[in-house]
């Protein structure tokens, strides 16, 4: 306890918060370095998975074998392959640029089989009907992509991005083992000054910065819901209650 | 009119659903396809708007032959009504009716007045135009559908079993509703149900399919009726059992009422001067 409170009281120093303070501080810079990484990562993994998943949900093609691709992909340890494309990367590329490609490319790898997980079972999960229907009123491919899928899935492709983010959020700590900045470098320093807490500090604000985005996209989720499909959408029900002090009759006559 | 002319289609895996089918479906006209499942009515129902492609053959709208027309286009000019209505659950009822004027880029508020006027068409409340279709009971989602089907104004509508998921009472309802509706609008309709009853009483003209999309028999009620072509259509209509051939019974106790009953003794309606009143919906 004496620990987390030592931490704690770290985080909250006005002092690790100044500008120009000696590195890994201040905090601000290394919170925005850990933002910036994830959100790269996570913009480049939804361009490439999205689509895909789109094209596999309404399709049906190909399923299989993404499946099984994906799934050999959760299995690669981050930091091994993260070590691994420094050793490629660092062959071509220069000293620089070498540990931000294979950082971003290893949060890539990660964050892909989640999002193509929930785009493609998005999809799926939508009544076969629905879309027979939207296909006989003479609604293009296309149209049945964007106005009937994407919108009855979104539930579910936001799951898969919300799974996603944090799981990049929790893994950018490793970028300082490529020598960049982010959140990690100060559990790292910690670590090689042997001071718990830069370290127990640093991994509290990964935890909290985790926690806080999650708590983001709850709320995305709750204001997206798609009316009509969630009975008891939060939005609607506190309406109803306003207008009228009893609740109503139930509406299928 | 809608032609069939010697339409065949073989599915991938080799079954054949339909095989050289040739039929006229006359303007205007109620024509009811009707045969046990498989039979490849629906089949054939879901070739006038191509969501299926003939093997071979052709099929013609007004001399037109569809396989030259945009697929697209041609949906959007066919009403279509789906078993279970097949209504976007994300949109609202007057934004599901409205669906196919939108996809023609009709102005927003003109496609939600004529979706408003539509719902009086089908007899339903124009409060309901703004609730989502769960919100609606099963009988009103189907009205919702036809709605939906005759918001582009189309000459021709497909009903896909349109009343199988619903009650019997609500389906009575419903078929003497469409018969009401037919009486005005006047549409090309192909009709599919395996339920012969629903046939007789909405057809102009019944189709009734073996398997494998071979016409038993086609004619009006009263010929199919009257002259059942063979022994599969006398079972399939219930002529073989006595089902259509009604007797007059007395029962004890019933005090001077004649019950009419059908072939199994099944009572089915009273005899009270001289007309016949249907004490259940049905036959």
């Amino acid at each position: 306890m004496d620990l987390i409170l030592s931490a704690l009281g770290w985080i909250f120093d006005p002092a690790h918060w100044e500008s120009g303070s000696r590195s890994p501080l201040p905090i601000q810079d290394r919170l925005l370095e850990h933002l910036r990484y994830t959100a790269g990562s996570l913009v480049i993994a939804a361009a490439i998975a999205l689509p895909l998943g789109f094209y596999i949900g309404h399709t049906g093609r190909g399923r299989q074998f993404v499946i099984s691709f994906t799934g050999a992909m959760r299995a690669l340890p981050t930091l091994g392959l993260l070590y691994f494309l420094l050793m490629v990367f660092g062959y071509w590329l220069s000293f620089d640029t070498a540990p931000i490609v294979g950082a971003t490319i290893s949060f890539v790898i990660l964050a892909i089989p989640s999002m193509l997980a929930g785009a493609y079972a998005g999809l799926e999960s939508v009544d076969r009907q629905t879309i027979d229907a939207a296909r006989a009123n003479g609604m293009t491919e296309w149209q049945i992509l964007s106005r009937v899928e994407i919108p009855l899935a979104l539930p579910l492709i936001l799951g898969g991005l919300r799974a996603a983010t944090l799981q990049v959020i929790a893994t950018v700590t490793i970028a300082s083992y490529a020598g960049l900045g982010g959140l990690g470098r100060i559990i790292t320093s910690g670590i090689g000054l042997n001071d718990y807490d830069l370290i127990l500090g640093g991994a509290l604000l990964v935890t909290g910065l985790a926690l806080f985005v999650d708590a983001l996209f709850a709320l995305a989720q709750r204001l997206t819901a798609t009316p009509g499909l969630t009975e008891n959408h939060p939005a609607a029900r506190r309406r109803t209650i306003k207008r009228s002090p009893r609740p109503r009759a139930p509406e299928n006559a | 009119m809608i032609e069939f002319e010697s339409v065949s289609k073989r599915f991938e895996d080799g079954t054949v659903a339909v095989e050289d089918f040739s039929f006229v479906l006359p303007s205007h006209k109620t024509t009811v396809f009707v045969g046990s499942s498989g039979c490849g009515k629906t089949t054939l129902l879901r070739m006038i708007n191509r969501m299926i492609e003939p093997s071979s053959g052709r099929i013609t709208i007004d001399g037109v032959d569809i396989a030259g027309r945009n697929k697209v286009e041609l949906r959007r000019s066919i009403g279509y009504v789906l078993q279970a209505a097949g209504l976007l659950p994300h949109r609202k009822v007057v934004d599901n009716v409205a669906t196919v004027p939108l996809l023609q880029g009709v102005s927003k508020t003109e496609a939600r007045g004529r979706a408003l006027d539509l719902l009086d068409t089908v007899g339903l409340d124009r409060a309901l135009a703004k609730r989502y279709p769960r919100q609606l009971s099963g009988g009103q989602q189907q009205r919702v559908g036809v709605a939906r089907a005759l918001a582009s104004d189309p000459n021709i509508l497909l009903m896909d079993e349109p009343f199988g998921a619903v009650d019997p009472i609500v389906r009575a309802d419903l078929q003497a509703e469409l018969n009401r509706l037919q009486r005005e609008l006047g549409k090309t309709i192909v009709f599919v149900t395996h339920d012969i009853d629903e046939a007789f009483l909405l057809a102009d003209q019944v189709v009734i399919f073996r398997k494998g999309g071979i016409i038993a028999q086609a004619g009006t009620p009263a010929q199919i009726l009257a002259e059942p072509a063979d022994d599969f259509v006398a079972s399939f209509i219930g002529a073989d059992k006595g089902k259509r051939t009604l007797h007059l019974q007395q029962r004890e106790g019933d005090e001077g009422l004649t019950l009419v009953v059908d072939g199994d003794g099944r009572p089915i309606g009273v005899l009270r001067d001289g007309t016949l009143e249907p004490e259940v919906p049905g036959p």
